[in-house]
């Protein structure tokens, strides 16, 4: 008897679910359904902002990037002065885009670093926490969450790699009188480089903890640095399965990759076919892997939205 | 069925094998204190999980609001307080339930009027602008509770909402859910203080390995199954035979009689009866079953909340 009342009442539930499925539009309209995708994501973006900024991780960093700009000021300025009595000014250029370029590459470290670091918490440990089952219950999708999210890790990224990489450019042009080429497609490359490793390490800590999502994203950047080293050596002495291994890594993360082409694109020419190294590059990567750089990013950081709105919470 | 804001029908989680909710069956009607009550691990926080829309059932039926659970329509509706909950600690009072008005999509003047209101109800209106991470956890509590209640919710979904609280914020949480229910809200309250339980409910529900074991309405079971003992002399052993027919067990030691009734409304008779019979009655004392009896009778030997 009991078991007829609840399968009586089981489809009396169908009947209503389906009918709600067929009016959903009607439906829709009656009923409030909370902010629009832009507001959540705004509003989210605003809120890990200004996160950052109250726990002082921005303050912070950007107190550290001024630190890293001085002391390459006046290390460059020494390094200047002291060629400027003995050396002519090709050297002396040389030598500034050398040392201009191992500032970057430290910069672009300290970006990765930050962007992996910084993001591989917010998901994670907001699920473990509990925090974000108050925010999930709201009338919001869960994708403009991870979104919003990921914008606010742009804005501060950006933030980033503008002061610390962008003054490490001008106090580089500053001191030496001369523009380095193709800057801004430089700070866009290592830009695209945090944002590969925001995006694995928030797709990541939707599934993993915070330390194993870091370790995750942090543990490609590796793969792809000595790989870079791999094909840049096959390069230099012609062997051609260190150049495919380097090409595999690149095609598992491309982050090497874009350091190498914003590398290259701010070199000299003499510089940049000197060796084997992270500052030249003795095969720069093609257009394609930058696109693949960007598809990549993109897809992590669908799969982030995907996951995120399909797992039980 | 239009006056139900809770209809679950056969809800079944299960992770990888292991059964977490096996046949969660509930009714819920609009504007009842409703309480859900069991022990450790027997599917209450992952009921609520499914009817929040925050766990996908693997089986079964469930509408909120007359709405399939989990739709942005729905949870427009629904205010909810999670146990263990975390809050942005960065954020002041004022910002955290403004943060979620937004969320709800409550518009921004409304958000102006209603968010000190609703700190000043919960009595944090002079700490409104001060970071979260300053409050002691019956603060934040009462910083879940006005977050909870932003959006004006049609059912309120409490898990353990006087965790933390001192009398005085218990005493709150009590008024609180009067005073939602009285709006003509409904409230889900997830509690293991059974005395809460007793004193804000209208009708509570026992789970117990992923299941509805018992439903009670709380008037229902305070007004019958009474044990009453009665100070009597000169009770005769024929009066008590009599008696055995009017009330169940009844046992006379000395001039103690005990007796069991199934509805409170019987209990003048009784006197009545005795009196009748020649007997002295200088008291009578019934011994309601509390809400905790109740609990360890249902949940049998393992009743561990």
């Amino acid at each position: 008897m009991s078991e007829r009342v609840a399968q009586t009442s089981s489809s009396v539930i169908s009947e209503r679910i389906e009918s709600f499925e067929a009016s959903a539009t009607d439906a829709a309209h009656a009923l409030p359904r909370g902010p629009s995708a832009f507001a959540t994501i705004s509003l989210m973006a605003r809120v890990t902002f200004r996160e950052a900024a109250r726990r002082r991780i921005l303050w912070i960093a950007l107190l550290a990037a001024a630190g890293f700009l001085a002391l390459f000021a006046a290390g460059l300025h020494a390094m200047l002065s002291n060629m400027r009595q003995r050396q002519g000014l090709i050297q002396q250029r040389e030598a500034a885009a050398m040392m201009c370029t191992m500032a970057l590459y430290a910069g672009s470290m300290l970006t990765s670093l930050m962007a992996a670091l910084t993001s591989c918490d917010t998901l994670s440990g907001e699920l473990a926490s509990g925090t974000i089952h108050a925010i999930a219950t709201k009338p919001v999708n869960r994708w403009p969450l991870v979104l919003g999210k990921w914008t606010g890790f742009v804005a501060m990224l950006t933030l980033y790699v503008l002061l610390l990489e962008g003054g490490t450019i001008t106090i580089a042009s500053f001191d030496t009188g001369r523009q380095l080429p193709h800057t801004a497609a430089a700070l866009a490359l290592i830009w695209l480089q945090a944002m590969l490793l925001l995006s694995i390490t928030m797709a990541a800590s939707t599934r993993f903890s915070a330390l194993t999502s870091g370790a995750i994203s942090l543990g490609l950047y590796g793969l792809a640095f000595a790989g870079g080293w791999v094909e840049q050596y096959g390069a230099l002495q012609h062997v051609r399965t260190c150049v495919n291994l380097g090409i595999l890594s690149s095609l598992i993360m491309p982050s090497d990759a874009l350091w190498r082409r914003a590398a290259v694109s701010l070199q000299p020419p003499l510089l940049s076919s000197a060796g084997v190294g992270p500052f030249a590059s003795t095969l720069m990567p093609s257009n394609a892997m930058i696109i693949y750089a960007v598809l990549y990013a993109s897809v992590a950081l669908s799969l982030a939205m995907l996951l995120f709105e399909r797992r039980d919470l | 069925m239009a006056d139900l804001t809770v209809e679950a029908t056969g809800l079944r989680k299960n992770y990888g094998r292991r059964p977490a909710v096996r046949d969660l069956t509930l009714r819920v009607r609009r504007g009842e204190a409703f309480g859900f009550l069991g022990p450790n691990g027997a599917g209450k926080s992952t009921s609520v999980k499914m009817l929040l829309g925050l766990v996908r059932p693997s089986g079964g039926q469930a509408l909120l609001l007359g709405h399939p659970v989990g739709t942005r329509a729905v949870r427009a509706r629904v205010g909810f307080l999670p146990e263990h909950f975390r809050f942005y600690d960065w954020l002041s009072a004022h910002e955290l339930v403004t943060f979620h008005g937004r969320l709800c999509g409550v518009p921004e003047q409304q958000l102006s009027r209603r968010v000190p209101q609703l700190l000043d109800r919960v009595g944090l209106g002079e700490q409104a602008s001060k970071p979260i991470r300053a409050f002691s956890k019956g603060m934040m509590q009462r910083v879940g509770l006005a977050q909870a209640m932003v959006n004006n919710p049609d059912i309120l979904f409490l898990d353990e909402p006087s965790s933390g609280l001192d009398p005085g914020g218990r005493k709150l949480v009590r008024d609180i859910i009067r005073e939602q229910r009285d709006r003509g809200a409904t409230v889900f309250l997830n509690s293991h203080l059974l005395g809460e339980v007793e004193q804000s409910c209208d009708r509570v529900a026992f789970i117990r390995a992923g299941e509805v074991v018992g439903e009670y309405e709380m008037d229902a079971w305070q007004m019958g199954d009474t044990h009453v003992e009665i100070q009597a002399r000169h009770v005769s052993q024929a009066a008590l035979t009599r008696l055995g027919g009017m009330v169940q067990h009844p046992h006379l030691e000395g001039e103690r009689l005990r007796l069991r009734i199934t509805n409170r409304e019987q209990l003048p008779g009784v006197v009545r009866f005795l009196v009748e019979c020649g007997a002295e009655v200088f008291s009578v004392t019934p011994q309601r079953v509390s809400l905790e009896d109740l609990f360890l009778q249902t949940m049998g030997s393992e009743p561990g909340l």
